[in-house]
């Protein structure tokens, strides 16, 4: 293999090679730690004012208010009609990618010159409704110190999370029915007692904001809630309390989002290894909320492998363990009631979680496979094993031409021969059919001998399946693509292209059925709705399991001619989830179900199963069940939210969504 | 051409289009070279998901399927065998079961039925739309062909269509029999035919290997799966109930999800004359069917002389499993067992399966297309029925019908038949008494006309030993009797739901909607197994027939009330005397039922029955020939073991049953109206 003749070259420079995500993420200039042992002072918070984390309480003025991400970072095409990439922050970044408009225009049906789509320029304050605010709430608020705000723009960006709808609505400049009343800024556990403690005493509602990268619809305040509605924003809430380097533990505030802790714990010499693809953005509460799932869950395991310890506000009181041991027998785990919770029961405030020393050594690599049959026999053989590398995915035909778009221009003349002569020699002499074949990105860490010895070994079950080894690079841009992702939906809305993605665990016997038929009908769905374009369909096996794996679908079409593309959009992804779980797959392997699929809870849990989670739910809010009572003969359950349902209460309430994070693109 | 699938949920209400063009295959036979035909590049497009496999592929993904080791486990523990020998067991089955088929033989088939056909048949009518209908369902997804099963012809005519129009050519499952032909089984072999044992009972190894063959025909996309819904050949030329274990086979992978979607294509194939038609009457009235050797095939050969008329084949609308199903199966619940393992169907999946089967088979009723001959042979057996023998030339007394009179009621019901939506090959361009004689001059072999007047001939030579003469007589008139019902039979589902509701009118002697409806739903009922009626559907059914019964002016209907005309009358008797035999004949077997003894095995009955409705035929008190038909007589056991009158007390071959009197006559009662039905469903809303 061409890649492989200077690998050894390349394993030395992979040691200086910035860790996958620190590659794409931003740099700090400011150096400090953020590392505090002491317990939050409301005061001393607050007369300090400077923040240490990435997320400003005024997020606006980093992030984009109606699209994914930071406001200087976003894919447009230049005057030239060529692709770039603005902003400093990414590897992509300031690069040309000369394919993109031709796959674009040929996927999509688009014209790049022809058909624009563009955004409402900015936020109008005066569409929005006046805030219902609680005054007797806002008293005992404004005694505490705590930081908070009534302002439009405010409001709106924690109004909604990242579902095709909400932001289609904002670039549309629609808004929403119903926006919080009030922002509240926490900076530390105390702070969230008492929040939580004055809304019970006042009736006001209260939504966790985390991250903001919900994808499930789980941000959306209740278009007729009548209750004043406070966004609590954990940002401030971003601090490593302790490290435990006996045991390998660090008590980290739940409002940390992932790129900051990833970099102070790097800092030390450390690193959680839970790499969700949103972990820029989302933070450590929202993992806990909706069992996040990360890139290197192989290595390191998912958000319930890493959590040792959790401390919850919830309309009761405070609830955590009282000991760290790693395993305990003393009865259902406690813990798993919160996790993936979606912010029903309560607040996460601070975690116990495992950390590791930073690996030695780290390295991408990546197969070909003649096509995706082969690959996910390979996968599936890997599992078997047991010898998944840190991450292995497999990607389909389409995602892997997706992926080839994104290529930046190659200045030298000599590496677009050595590219030619690749696709020649995959295509033309092993006669893999250019529109069949497909390819599984690896990454191997640990120390260097063991990654040499673990590769050779996945390299040659890849061999077994038919699959060629096709070098790092290939394997690199495959984990690129999951991170820019959902700045190239922003693209595609600015030209008529509508764009989601979802995701599914299933059996392995039931992989290549379930892709195989979810795509199809896909298809199928967006012609008989009237989509004039064939929608691009493409999926990866992103994860793997002993009894199965977890598949991540990209879904995206042209809607020119559309009346309505969101409601068209929405048909078609639920007739899409229906067939998933035809075909044996489960309603979510880690976005979770927020309002999106909460009509489907009942039959996948079951009955009882739904009054188990709803019984927690009424024990957590029952301290005067009278109310409950009239509750419930009173008024019908103004939340659309499944979670949502037990957690009113006419005089006592809180009404909580706690999801910080949106795991997309896992 | 835009939509390729039916996008309605019930395929069976959905008239084919009406004036949809034949195109005739021979035509362009007689032009060209039959070898240049044979020889021509075949390049069909194949499914677009399919694995391109060779036939031996296909065997071993058979033998190696998770399903058949799991099942040769299972009977090695079960029976106590070695492991090797049950494999070695299953690998013996597969070989005598497994189609083999090759392109070469395929053009020699394509040879050879080009000659014959041209010798049989004037025209073979063809669809072209549902070609290519067809051809476009063929790349979408597994097809499964389903045609309606009246000839020999069947067999190979779809291969030989699929052949001509570069369409890849099907597997066709076939029974044994077959197979067991020198030389024709292995030809019929490389053709594409793969052979299935009759009554495999419990063979669980068997019943393993078939269906797990199938499957992989099926979810591999193979090639297209032809096979008969209705299981037999039907010796009476009505549609049959369906046979749903290979419809179970046929639709798992969709269910399964192991395929996108499943297209079934209901395929209605008529002929102007039956080939086999002196054999079908003999069968029904026991004279044993020929074993089917390669010998007696070339015996056959005469046949090649005579003239056959057309033949009509009709690519019906395809229809998708996956929209059919839809609200009728939940597929999660093959989530919780591993699909390589076998899993009783469900209810619900039964009561889906059974009821698209019953869909199919209305679907190729629909498509029918009616000789004239069908009309007159209706005719005929009436005029029959009300001079009795009148018709039939006995020793050459007889007088017969006016054929005036015949040409001119044939003319009357071609109108009816046409308002009731049935596709009639009339030819436009000739005069009315040429039509006539064509067909009567194409079925000679059972009718004659002299000087005027028609007459029925009837059975030469011998037809079963230890009768007396005067039972011989009837023996004899019955076999011509039953070869003209055969064709009356063929346009039996045009006329079905409204002759239905004219009797209910007519028993109930009420005209109160309600009331007719429900003896209604009892005639449905009780005759479900001679006539093809879907389950659940009976309102509509209901409702179709006031429909039509309204249309010729036979009704009138308000919101509770239907009540008959007094302009409708012809059509009315028509529609009663076309249902007369029929019921004549049940009361016959109820009657033997209620007197006879209480337990009996059904080659008991068979010969009782007829010997009851041979005597009661020449004492004059039975005009129903039907009676001695061997199929209705199955088909009243049917339908009292259905109705709970009568139940089964051992399986297999020597099925043992026992009649529950009371019940038995409670049911003729009420078919002769002496009592109002038992409601044993309920009753949709009307």
């Amino acid at each position: 293999m061409a890649s492989n003749s200077n690998s050894s070259e390349r394993q030395r420079i992979a040691q200086q090679r910035l860790r996958i995500i620190a590659g794409h993420l931003q740099k700090h200039e400011d150096g400090e730690s953020g590392l505090i042992a002491t317990e939050c002072k409301a005061e001393a918070a607050g007369s300090n004012g400077a923040n240490k984390g990435t997320m400003p309480k005024k997020r606006q003025e980093v992030m984009k208010w109606n699209g994914w991400g930071y406001s200087d970072s976003k894919f447009l095409f230049n005057k030239k009609g060529q692709a770039e990439f603005t902003g400093k922050r990414y590897r992509l970044s300031g690069m040309i990618l000369p394919s993109l408009q031709e796959w674009f225009e040929n996927t999509f049906g688009a014209s790049v010159k022809q058909h624009k789509s563009p955004a409402t320029p900015a936020l109008n304050p005066g569409a929005l409704p006046p805030p219902n605010l609680n005054a007797a709430f806002l008293k005992d608020l404004k005694a505490t110190g705590i930081p908070f705000s009534h302002e439009a723009d405010d409001r709106v960006f924690r109004a909604h999370g990242h579902c095709l709808h909400e932001i289609f609505a904002l670039r549309e400049g629609r808004g929403f029915q119903r926006v919080p009343d009030t922002v509240v800024w926490p900076n530390c556990h105390n702070d969230v007692v008492k929040i939580v403690e004055m809304a019970c005493k006042h009736n006001v509602c209260v939504i966790p904001y985390g991250g903001g990268t919900s994808v499930t619809g789980a941000l959306e305040c209740p278009p007729n809630e009548t209750r004043s509605i406070v966004s609590l924003d954990t940002s401030q809430m971003n601090h490593i309390l302790w490290l435990d380097e006996k045991n390998l533990v660090a008590r980290i505030e739940a409002g940390i989002i992932g790129q900051d802790l990833e970099r102070l714990l790097n800092e030390r010499g450390y690193c959680t290894g839970h790499e969700p693809d949103s972990m820029e953005f989302s933070s450590l509460g929202g993992w806990v909320a909706t069992r996040a799932s990360g890139m290197k869950k192989n290595i390191y395991g998912n958000i319930e492998d890493l959590v040792v310890h959790m401390k919850v506000v919830t309309p009761r009181g405070v609830f955590e363990k009282s000991c760290q041991g790693p395993r305990m027998s003393t009865g259902p785990d406690i813990h798993h009631f919160i996790l993936g919770s979606e912010g029903t029961l309560g607040v996460v405030t601070e975690v116990t979680m495992k950390i590791r020393p930073i690996p030695e050594y780290q390295k991408y690599g990546s197969v070909v496979f003649p096509n995706f049959e082969a690959g996910v026999a390979c996968l599936r053989e890997v599992a078997k094993q047991r010898c998944a590398p840190a991450s292995i995915r497999l990607m389909d035909n389409e995602q892997f031409q997706f992926g080839h778009a994104l290529k930046p221009q190659v200045s030298s003349i000599f590496t677009n021969f050595v590219e030619g002569l690749k696709k020649f020699y995959i295509t033309k002499f092993k006669g893999f059919d250019p529109h069949q074949l497909c390819v599984a990105t690896l990454l191997f860490e640990g120390d260097r001998e063991r990654v040499l010895q673990h590769e050779k070994q996945v390299y040659d079950i890849a061999a077994k399946f038919g699959g060629l080894a096709a070098g790092e690079d290939n394997g690199q841009r495959g984990y690129i693509l999951t991170f820019v992702i959902a700045y190239l939906r922003d693209l595609g809305l600015e030209y008529y292209v509508v764009a989601e993605s979802f995701e599914t665990s299933v059996p392995w016997d039931r992989v290549l059925d379930l892709c195989r038929n979810v795509k199809e009908r896909i298809t199928r769905e967006c012609k008989e709705r009237g989509v004039q374009f064939q929608p691009l369909t493409s999926c990866r096996v992103t994860q793997t399991y002993d009894a199965g794996a977890c598949v991540y679908f990209y879904f995206a079409f042209n809607y020119r001619g559309l009346a309505d593309p969101v409601r068209t959009y929405e048909q078609v992804e639920h007739a899409a989830r229906d067939e998933i779980l035809s075909n044996g797959g489960s309603l979510s392997h880690h976005h979770g179900v927020g309002k999106l699929r909460k009509e489907w809870m009942k039959e996948s849990i079951s009955d009882v199963g739904l009054g188990m989670l709803k019984s927690v739910k009424d024990q957590l809010n029952s301290e005067r069940p009278k109310w409950l009572h009239s509750f419930q003969v009173s008024r019908p359950c103004v939340s659309r939210n499944v979670q949502a349902e037990c957690l009113s209460t006419t005089q006592q309430c809180i009404r909580l969504h706690l999801t910080h994070c949106k795991n997309r693109c896992q | 051409m835009t939509a390729v699938n039916y996008d309605c949920k019930d395929p069976s209400s959905c008239r084919p289009e009406q004036g949809e063009e034949f195109l005739d295959l021979l035509e362009e036979r007689r032009k060209s070279s039959d070898i240049g035909h044979a020889l021509r590049t075949f390049n069909p497009s194949p499914y677009r998901g399919s694995l391109s496999l060779t036939a031996s592929d296909l065997n071993r993904t058979v033998m190696d399927s998770q399903y058949l080791r799991y099942i040769i486990q299972e009977v090695a523990t079960e029976t106590g065998e070695s492991v090797d020998l049950v494999r070695e067991g299953a690998s013996g089955i597969l070989v005598e079961m497994s189609q083999n088929l090759q392109l070469g033989f395929i053009r020699l088939l394509g040879f050879t039925l080009s000659k014959v056909m041209k010798r049989l048949f004037t025209h073979i009518n063809i669809n072209p739309d549902g070609l290519r209908r067809l051809q476009q369902a063929i790349q979408d997804s597994p097809v499964i062909l389903m045609p309606n099963h009246r000839s020999y012809v069947d067999f190979l005519v779809l291969s030989y269509i699929m052949f001509t129009y570069d369409l890849p050519v099907p597997v066709i499952a076939a029974g044994i029999p077959l197979m067991d032909m020198k030389m024709i089984g292995e030809i019929f072999r490389r053709s594409g035919a793969f052979f299935i044992r009759r009554a495999i009972g419990t063979d669980k190894l068997y019943w393993a290997v078939l269906s797990e063959y199938v499957k992989t025909i099926v979810r591999t996309g193979y090639a297209p799966l032809e096979f008969f819904v209705e299981g037999l050949r039907s010796r009476t030329l009505k549609s049959l109930t369906p046979k749903l274990g290979m419809m179970h086979m046929v639709l798992e992978p969709f269910l399964k999800g192991q395929v996108y979607d499943i297209t079934l294509v209901p395929i209605s194939i008529s002929y102007d004359r039956v080939l086999e038609e002196s054999l079908l009457a003999r069968e029904l009235l026991g004279v044993p069917k020929p074993k089917e050797t390669t010998m007696g095939l070339l015996k056959a050969r005469q046949v090649l002389n005579e003239d056959y008329g057309s033949m009509h084949v009709y690519f019906g609308m395809p229809l998708s499993v996956r929209q059919l199903t839809q609200a009728r199966v939940d597929r999660c619940m093959y989530n919780l067992i591993p699909r390589d393992l076998p899993q009783r169907p469900s209810p619900e999946t039964q009561v889906c399966v059974s009821w698209l089967a019953q869909q199919v088979i209305r679907v190729q009723e629909r498509g029918m297309v009616l000789s004239p001959w069908s009309l007159i042979a209706c005719l005929l057996l009436q005029h029959m029925q009300e001079s009795h023998s009148g018709l039939l030339a006995v020793e050459g007394l007889e007088e017969g019908l006016a054929l005036d009179l015949l040409t001119q009621e044939t003319l009357w019901l071609k109108e009816l038949a046409l308002s009731f939506g049935a596709h009639l090959d009339w030819p436009k361009q000739l005069p009315e008494h040429q039509v006539m004689s064509h067909c009567m001059a194409r079925h000679r072999s059972v009718i004659r006309c002299n000087q005027g007047r028609v007459v029925l001939l009837k059975e030469e030579g011998h037809v079963g030993a230890g009768l007396t003469t005067a039972e011989e007589g009837v023996v004899r008139r019955a076999g011509a009797v039953l070869m003209v019902a055969a064709y009356r039979n063929q346009a039996f589902h045009v006329f079905v739901r409204p002759a239905m509701l004219a009797l209910a009118i007519r028993i109930t002697n009420s005209s109160h909607r309600e009331d007719i409806y429900i003896y209604f739903i009892f005639l449905l009922d009780l005759f479900s197994n001679e006539f093809i009626f879907i389950a659940g559907r009976s309102f509509q059914d209901f409702e179709e027939a006031c429909s039509l019964l309204r249309k010729c002016g036979a009704i009138h209907t308000s919101q509770h009330e239907v009540t008959s005309t007094e302009k409708g009358q012809r059509t009315t008797s028509f529609l009663l005397a076309l249902l007369q035999p029929f019921i004549d004949a049940y009361q016959v077997v109820f009657s033997h039922l209620c007197d006879g003894v209480e337990v009996f095995t059904e080659k008991q009955m068979v010969p009782a029955v007829r010997g009851l409705a041979i005597k009661l035929i020449l004492s004059g008190q039975l005009r129903s020939y039907e009676a001695l038909s061997s199929d209705t007589q199955k088909n009243v056991l049917s339908a009292l073991l259905r109705m709970n009158a009568m139940t089964r007390l051992t399986t297999g071959e020597q099925s043992e049953f026992r009649t529950n009197k009371p019940s038995v006559r409670r049911i003729a009662d009420t078919l002769a109206g002496r009592r109002p039905p038992q409601l044993i469903q309920t009753i949709p809303r009307l």
